[in-house]
């Protein structure tokens, strides 16, 4: 089984015992890269993610005492769809594993960010969202109830406007809170309908425990019936080709 | 019986139901991606200088499609 | 039907143990499951939505008025010319008095750094590298530079902030249709403006690796802000005497118009040819329009844009201005390298309706194309070392009085400007993004036979028809 720290070298993160993880993703045009600039200032670097001509920025924060490792995800609808973001995306949360996962979202159409923000807590539970773009919401007359939102996604909610500075310092707070274990959440589970629901149980208990421990094994399931071949390639690419073998035994999945 | 017509068609400011999708492949994802699954509202709601693109709202986002992509998404007027 | 093949397909599909399976996990089976995915996660949504989202009567937006005017199907196209010949024109006016401060500025530095050096007794070829090779080119670069990338810079930006950019593309998607790509590659274009090395990577954007590619080859007709002050000099000379900034304006406008259907000719070119293939998939979001934020922007794109730009600039003209001076200053038979070169190049330059002095500055001028016309005057004046020109006026006596340029030769030399191969480091960009070679030199054999091409007919035309 690789260690954490050699998966999170093949993302360019340098291994940093002292540091957490956070990872920053969101839909594009959510403000998403200024809450980036607001969360780290100037201590940032840019660079590709490896093998991808997809911008990577990475920079660090320092909380409470404490250092922070922030990677700006690029901005994607969805985790779903194979777009070269998409897969970047989607490969850091499952292989670098971060302690924290800030999802940015836009208040002023918060329904059609919630896609990813659901999509992102099937893969980790460490979850926060952080509702951005309040100020243009409030002109907009459109209201959020932060905590009615908290109680039903099951993660902390912030409520940010980037642009004038508002909220940066309570999610800072927030992500503290959540590496640190202060705040465990329980993100509410999607209910599938019931033919895809059988079929999951099934198909999660034939996953190996090794397996089981690394993934979410639900969501692993679920892109073993959606039969996501760039998942399951990836798969094989960040692990050890003995538990690729036995998914691929147990699934009859033939990669391209 | 409920008219049914691609979303292509849909006048200039009036809202319509998802009924199907008839894309295929990455075309299709991209779709439902963007929140076009069945029963969702959709409004029309204006045409690019030329004509073509349309722009759609669609979950409260303002999204641009071509003729072709828009043709592929079946919907009722409301 | 459809519901039915959905059923048997979760049930059969990869569920069961290898020896059970049917295999028959027919392609159909992961659309159907995908479709139930994203309609159960877009329910949810919809559900969370509705109990933690409350909505008052939408205030009379201003956004969707303006929107209608900005995509207009009478006014949408005509402002964006508008738009972007307001642009330049407030560059062209704003640019000149600061440019002239700076050059004065900068020169008087030059004076002090000369003094210095006696001071401190260096050698007379050190005091010639440093002073009027290295410090003159520079210095040349950021005052000629500087204030109209500042000036352009922050009012691109203002209409960025504005979310005024995707309607550009949203607008003219269907001319980039028929020539077989799509409306984001104005996106590109835009950024191109700046500087085409960020134009070629703004074209990540771009899904479709066709058109992308085509996309990546054809951002060069956009004349970036290294040549901008080539474009605005000469048809300040050339155009304004006449009728003052608003025809040079229009001249710059009408060239940089010429560069637009030009890309759109190429991308059509190119999907007809080696990358040939039917538009892709256009998907475009219309971020909502926002009240720009002034203040922000010119710090965001003083330090993000303006500066990086400026930096790179400088550190590519500090060599070339060591070079060229060794260039200017390395005689062979009595005559310079640099004007031996000129020499060898000028039948092909006269043919283009230039000369060799202008092609050779080109050539040079290939690490970064603020220093083109630098080196130019350079040759002209043959004493190896940039003069302080103060005023256009003086470039004006040397171009005409000097060296018997014409409208054609400036008409030319700023048709050449707009096309030909790319710098230096929008080639290594075009390199690294493609990772192959061959789409480098493409990159700069593409623009250079457009440019060539153009050139010859443009000046055998004028020349046939005696209209000189």
């Amino acid at each position: 089984m690789p260690q954490a720290t050699d998966l999170r070298k093949m993302f360019n993160i340098q291994p940093d015992p002292e540091a957490a993880l956070v990872a920053l993703a969101g839909n594009p045009n959510t403000g998403k890269s200024t809450i980036f600039n607001a969360l780290t200032g100037l201590r940032q670097h840019t660079g590709n993610w490896p093998g991808k001509t997809v911008l990577q920025a990475r920079g660090t924060f320092i909380f409470r005492g404490h250092k922070y490792i922030l990677v700006d995800l690029p901005g994607t609808y969805s985790l779903l769809a194979n777009s070269a973001e998409e897969i970047v995306a989607r490969n850091f949360l499952c292989f670098a594993r971060p302690d924290a996962t800030v999802v940015v979202a836009d208040a002023t159409c918060l329904e059609r960010n919630l896609n990813l923000v659901l999509q992102v807590m099937e893969i980790t539970s460490r979850v926060i969202v952080c509702v951005n773009l309040m100020d243009e919401a409030r002109r907009k007359n459109i209201f959020i109830d932060t905590e009615c939102l908290a109680r039903e996604l099951g993660v902390p909610v912030v409520a940010t406007a980037a642009r004038s500075g508002q909220g940066v310092a309570e999610l800072k707070a927030g992500i503290d809170d959540l590496v640190r274990g202060r705040i465990v959440p329980t993100p509410r589970r999607l209910v599938y309908d019931p033919e895809i629901e059988d079929a999951l149980t099934r198909v999660e208990q034939q996953i190996p425990g090794e397996i089981k421990e690394l993934f979410n094994a639900r969501w692993l399931a679920m892109r073993i019936l959606d039969n996501d071949r760039s998942t399951l390639d990836n798969i094989r690419q960040y692990l050890e080709p003995a538990e690729w073998g036995v998914l691929r035994e147990r699934f009859k999945y033939c990669p391209t | 019986m409920e008219k049914i017509l691609p979303l292509s068609e849909l006048p200039t400011g009036q809202w319509g139901r998802v009924i199907s999708l008839n894309a295929r492949g990455m075309i299709r994802y991209r779709l439902l991606d963007l929140g076009l699954v069945p029963d969702t509202t959709v409004q029309a709601v204006r045409r690019g200088p030329l004509g073509d693109p349309i722009v759609y709202r669609i979950r409260g986002a303002l999204i641009a499609l071509r003729r072709e992509e828009a043709g592929q998404v079946l919907v009722t007027p409301l | 039907m459809n519901q039915r093949n959905g059923v048997s397909c979760v049930s059969g599909l990869n569920t069961a143990p290898p020896e059970a399976s049917t295999g028959a996990a027919g392609e159909n089976c992961p659309l159907e499951i995908r479709d139930r995915i994203v309609r159960t996660i877009y329910r949810e949504a919809e559900a969370i939505a509705a109990r933690a989202v409350r909505r008052d009567r939408p205030c009379g937006s201003w956004e969707n008025k303006v929107d209608d005017l900005l995509t207009s199907r009478l006014l949408g196209f005509p402002l964006m010319f508008l738009l972007l010949g307001a642009a330049f024109w407030v560059t062209l006016v704003g640019a000149n008095y600061p440019s002239q401060l700076l050059a004065k500025a900068l020169f008087w530095g030059e004076g002090r750094l000369a003094e210095l050096l006696t001071w401190l007794g260096a050698p007379s070829w050190l005091h010639g590298l440093l002073v009027t090779g290295v410090y003159r080119t520079v210095a040349w670069v950021v005052a000629v530079m500087l204030p109209p990338m500042a000036i352009f810079f922050t009012v691109f930006a203002l209409l960025e902030d504005l979310g005024y950019l995707p309607r550009v593309a949203f607008n003219i998607d269907p001319l980039f249709k028929m020539a077989g790509t799509q409306g984001k590659q104005a996106l590109t274009m835009s950024m191109g403006f700046g500087c085409n090395a960020a134009g070629v990577m703004a074209c990540r954007i771009i899904e479709s690796p066709r058109e992308r590619l085509i996309a990546m080859l054809t951002n060069v007709f956009v004349p970036c802000n290294g040549r901008f002050p080539t474009l605005i000099a000469l048809a300040s000379i050339f155009a304004g005497p006449a009728a003052g900034p608003f025809a040079a304006t229009l001249t710059v406008a009408g060239l940089v118009l010429v560069g637009m259907l030009i890309t759109l000719l190429a991308s059509w070119l190119l999907s007809r040819t080696i990358l040939r293939g039917e538009p892709a998939t256009f998907i475009l979001e219309l971020p909502p329009l926002r009240p720009p934020q002034p203040v922000r922007v010119l710090v965001r794109s003083l330090l993000d844009r303006t500066l990086f730009v400026l930096a790179r600039a400088v550190t590519v003209a500090a060599p070339a201005g060591a070079l060229i001076w060794l260039l200017a200053g390395t005689s062979l038979e009595g005559q310079s390298l640099l004007a031996r070169g000129a020499g060898l190049l000028d039948p092909l330059g006269r043919a283009m309706g230039m000369d060799g002095f202008i092609l050779l500055a080109f050539i040079l001028g290939l690490p970064a194309n603020e220093i083109v016309l630098p080196i130019l005057l350079m040759g002209y004046l043959s004493t190896g070392t940039l003069v302080e020109v103060e005023s256009l006026a003086a470039l004006q006596n040397i171009l005409v009085g000097e060296h018997g340029w014409t409208w054609l030769t400036a008409l030319c030399t700023m048709l050449f400007s707009l096309l030909h191969f790319p710098c230096g480091t929008t080639l290594l960009v075009i390199h690294r993004e493609t990772g192959g070679i061959k789409w480098a030199v493409l990159g700069a054999l593409i623009p250079l036979a457009a440019g060539c091409l153009t050139c010859l007919a443009v000046a055998q035309g004028v020349r046939a028809l005696g209209l000189l």
